[in-house]
Order: C-alpha cells, then sequence, then structure tokens
C-alpha cells in the first residue's frame, strides 16, 4: 500500500497527473463508496427491471384486454419520454407529496432518493424489457406450442416450461444491451444527489481540481462496470444455448 | 410498391440468385383488431389521462379563489417551456447531423483492410458506446476550451454547443456500431461485381456498398434519433436551459408544491408528443424491412 501511494505521489509531483484516489485514503473511501453505490443501483435496478419485464410480457399475453391495456400503455409512455424527467418527476414531484412527519414533527420524505432512483431507472428499464420478452415470446414457434398441448401441457406448464425458456434464450442478446443501457443510466442519480460514482467522481474533482485525470478513471471504471456486465451476459448466454436452436 | 412483397432470397445458400423468383401478389399485412385497439387508444388513453389529471388538479384549485388555477399557471409558462423544448430539439438536431456524419466515417474506418485502423475504429466506438451520456456530456463541458483561437480569431464555445459536441460522441458511436453491421450484412457479391467493373475501393463503398446499407440502418437511426432526444434534458444538469431548466425555474418562481406532478407531467408529455410518432414510424419501418427466417 506505502509503495502504490509513493508511486502515485511521484506521478503528481514530477508528472502532474493527479491522481488523489491513489494517495489520498479520504478520496479514495469516497471513490470507492460511490462506485459501490452505482453497483448496487445497478443489480437492484436489474433485478427489479427484469421483474417487471417478465410480468409485464405476461400480462401482454393475456387475452384480457383490461389487463393488457394498462401495461401497453406504461410500456408507451416510458419508452417515449426520457429518463431524466421521469426520475425527476418521481423524486421531486411523487416525493414532494410522500412525506411524512417525524417524531421531531419535521416532514420528511418517506422515500429516500436512491429508492427513487432504483424505482424509476427499473420501470424504465422494465418498460424497454416487457417489449423486449413480449417479442421473444412471440417469436416462439407456434408448432412447438402445439406439441407441448398434445403432450398435455397446462396453459401455465406451457408458459413456465416451453415458452418462457425459449423466449428467454432469443430474447437475451437485446436484453443484454437494454441491461448494459441500464448501468449506464444509473448515472442519471447524480441529478437527485444520490452519491454514486459520478456524484463521487464530481465532488474529488471539485475539492482537488483534477478534471482531467478523476474523468478519465470515471469513464474507464463505468467501461469496466459495463464490460463486467457483458461477459457475465455472454457466459450465460453460452449457459444457456441449446445446440442447433437460434444462431 | 410491389417489389417489395418479393421475399429476401436467402443469401446463405450459394447460387442462390435474385433472378427467376415467382412474383407475387402484395402480401397486405392487415392489422389485428387488438393492434387496432392498442396503438392509437394507447395514445389517446394517454393523453386522456394527462388531461384528466391536469384539468383534475385545476378544477380542485378553483375550489379556492385566492389562488389560480394550476391549468393557467400551466398555460402561462408554455410559451416559455415551448422555448426551451425548441432548443432541445435543436440540440438533438444538431448532435444528430454531427454524430452521423463521424458515425458513417468511423463505421466504414470500422471495417478498413488496415489492422491498426480497423483495431483503431473499434476501440474509439466501444469506448463510447459504453460510456455513459452524462459522463460523456461532463467530459465534453469541462474539458473542451471556453474558447479556441485559430490563426488570431477567437472562437468562443458556448456551453450548449459544448453540451452539442457531448451529445453527438455516443451518437457516433452507435452510428458507427450500425454502419459496421450494415456494411458487413451487404453480399459479398458486391464487393466482387464492383470490383470487376474496375470500381476502386473507395468508390465501390461510396456508390456501391453504402448506399444499400440506408435501407437497414434507417431504423435504428430514427430510433437512435428518438433516444438522443430523450437525453437532451441532461443538458439542464450542466446549466445548459432547456425545457427541463426552464420548468424547474418556473416551479421555483411558481413556489407552489400543488403545480410539482402537473408541470412533470407536462413536460414528459412535451417529449411524448414528439417521439411516439417517431417510435411509431420506426416500429413500421422495421416490419415492414424485418427479415423473415
Amino acid at each position: 500500500m506505502e509503495t502504490v501511494e509513493t508511486f502515485f505521489q511521484w506521478l503528481n509531483q514530477s508528472h502532474g497527473i493527479n491522481l488523489t484516489v491513489g494517495y489520498d485514503a479520504w478520496d479514495r473511501g469516497q471513490f470507492f463508496g460511490g462506485l459501490w453505490m452505482t453497483v448496487k443501483l445497478s443489480v437492484l435496478s436489474i433485478l427489479l427491471s427484469l421483474l417487471v419485464g417478465v410480468t409485464g410480457a405476461w400480462a401482454q399475453g393475456s387475452p384480457y384486454f383490461a389487463l393488457r391495456a394498462p401495461v401497453a400503455l406504461f410500456v408507451t409512455f416510458f419508452r417515449n419520454t426520457p429518463p431524466l424527467v421521469q426520475l425527476y418527476f418521481f423524486f421531486f414531484a411523487l416525493g414532494s407529496v410522500l412525506r411524512v412527519q417525524s417524531d421531531a414533527g419535521v416532514s420528511v420524505p418517506m422515500v429516500s432518493a436512491f429508492t427513487w432512483a432504483v424505482v424509476s431507472l427499473s420501470l424504465f428499464a422494465g418498460a424497454l424489457n416487457t417489449e423486449i420478452f413480449r417479442s421473444g415470446i412471440e417469436a416462439v414457434p407456434k408448432s412447438t406450442i402445439e406439441a407441448a398441448e398434445a403432450l398435455g401441457f397446462t396453459r401455465f406448464q406451457i408458459y413456465l416450461y416451453v415458452v418462457l425458456p425459449l423466449a428467454l434464450r432469443i430474447s437475451l442478446p437485446s436484453l443484454g444491451t437494454n441491461l448494459v443501457n441500464l448501468v449506464k443510466t444509473t448515472s442519471l442519480a447524480y441529478a437527485i444527489a444520490v452519491p454514486e460514482l459520478l456524484y463521487s467522481a464530481a465532488q474529488i474533482w471539485s475539492e482537488q481540481l483534477n478534471v482531467r485525470e478523476m474523468m478519465t478513471i470515471l469513464l474507464l471504471t463505468y467501461i469496466l462496470l459495463v464490460g463486467v456486465l457483458v461477459s457475465i451476459m455472454g457466459r450465460w448466454e453460452k449457459a444457456l444455448r441449446i445446440p442447433g436452436y437460434g444462431g | 410498391m410491389a417489389f417489395r412483397s418479393i421475399p429476401e432470397p436467402d443469401r446463405r445458400i450459394p447460387g442462390h440468385m435474385d433472378v427467376l423468383l415467382p412474383r407475387r401478389a402484395h402480401a397486405v399485412t392487415v392489422p389485428s383488431w387488438r393492434e387496432c385497439l392498442l396503438s392509437p387508444l394507447t395514445m389517446m388513453l394517454v393523453f386522456g389521462c394527462l388531461i384528466a389529471s391536469v384539468i383534475g388538479t385545476a378544477w380542485a384549485q378553483d375550489a379556492t379563489p385566492a389562488t389560480s388555477s394550476t391549468f393557467a399557471i400551466l398555460l402561462k409558462w408554455t410559451p416559455l417551456l415551448a422555448q426551451g423544448f425548441g432548443f432541445n430539439i435543436l440540440i438533438s438536431i444538431l448532435s444528430m447531423a454531427i454524430g452521423t456524419v463521424l458515425g458513417v466515417f468511423l463505421g466504414v474506418l470500422q471495417v478498413s483492410p488496415v489492422l491498426v485502423i480497423r483495431k483503431l475504429a473499434w476501440l474509439v466506438t466501444q469506448f463510447f458506446r459504453n460510456s455513459p451520456w452524462l459522463v460523456l456530456l461532463f467530459y465534453s463541458i469541462l474539458l473542451i476550451p471556453f474558447q479556441v483561437t485559430i490563426f488570431g480569431q477567437t472562437i468562443p464555445f458556448p456551453g450548449w454547443l459544448k453540451a452539442v459536441i457531448g451529445l453527438s460522441l455516443p451518437v457516433m458511436a452507435y452510428m458507427s456500431e450500425y454502419v459496421r453491421g450494415a456494411i458487413q450484412s451487404v453480399p459479398t457479391g458486391q464487393w466482387e461485381s464492383a470490383e470487376s467493373l474496375g470500381f476502386s475501393r473507395g468508390q465501390t463503398m461510396r456508390m456501391v456498398i453504402l448506399p444499400q446499407t440506408v435501407k437497414r440502418i434507417l431504423p435504428n437511426w430514427m430510433n437512435l434519433y428518438a433516444v438522443l432526444t430523450m437525453a437532451t434534458p441532461l443538458v439542464s444538469i450542466i446549466g445548459v436551459d432547456d425545457i427541463m431548466g426552464y420548468a424547474r425555474s418556473a416551479l421555483s418562481a411558481e413556489g407552489r408544491p400543488d403545480v410539482l406532478i402537473p408541470m412533470y407531467l407536462y413536460v414528459l408529455c412535451w417529449f411524448f408528443i414528439y417521439c411516439y410518432p417517431i417510435s411509431l414510424l420506426t416500429s413500421r419501418l422495421e416490419r415492414r424491412h424485418s427479415v423473415k427466417l
């Protein structure tokens, strides 16, 4: 640790590359705190958005119009409006209504900025996931479903054991793209002061005035995060592959 | 239109030629009643809900005559918001133009026969494609000087211009990937025949290959434009006044917590009205040009 810190100090003094994250414990803590927050935000939003996507796609395949219409509305609206304004809507507009009296008698927000970020991001990505899963479900050949029917599967069993596994495989590539986008979109949480990666980096560069260095580190960190997700998705895709089915 | 109905020949089968394919009547795809019911209805329902929510709160406000109604407040700020939204559109069009030109260039470089250029173009593409838009915006806002001096002439770089550059970077990267994919999907026979007709590589690219990629790229390009338009409110974070910035100024000027929800819904609505037709058109184009397996 000592040698690493002396290296970064030397880098600053002799080359003017001021990577405070390398030698300043406070900045490092702040940066990795931000990284951890971004990871938490990403993982939670990914899981929730998948849940929203599967539920939405299931509802869109339902024979009842009353169930299908609200989902279609939700998807259309969330797909065609800016995620930032959605986040603002949740945090500033809904957040201003959902307030409770604290013990001291002061009105405090009921839902934290972090939670609003998770909710908003998962709804946004979930709307896209719904579309992705739905097109995956529609791509499952009719003959496969008929074959399952002939074998005596019930409707629910067909959905669970035949349609969903195949649809998942079909939609994995576009799902991967969307989830990567979701991880990139977590940086929007900066706007509502969630101390995630961009926020903590901005704090460091406004204190230390090392915008160029922090900016580069920030971009590389995001690319690393995205790289990890891409490799996970790639492995998943490979593990799920059925020989002779799909590309 | 009749030519559209001829199915795409399977390029994977060698010797499968375009000639002598049976000419079929144009298969009119009648949208199912569900589709009819859902897409225009969705739009109307959304607006119905929004208008109802806005008017509804306005109604509630009218009960207390001392304050002006929510509806009146929204109406009062509409010209300013429209101006801000016009600015959003301007930014999106400029970024799209710059990003498209650079992206096509980068995409062509990605299929260059020179290994180093190909790898470099790939690296640049991946770098900008995988970094968040907001971070790239910060990058251009903070690292581009506020003015440059060329030949004694000082050219100022106002914030909005830097924002345009910052937004055009991811557009460039996405465009580059689309162009690369589209170029690679053009059958190699096209290259060979152009070569046999004496076209140089550059000529082949310009006159034979790229025109054929347009049809394939168009839906993606339009989708990208919609995504870009939805990313333009990000410039309000870095201090460029757009519809979001104006809306927040209006909200703080009014100081009325009950206007918060209608105002944000109103802004969302503006974007929806602009982006929804684009996405409808895109999905229609996609359906028309979709390669059936």
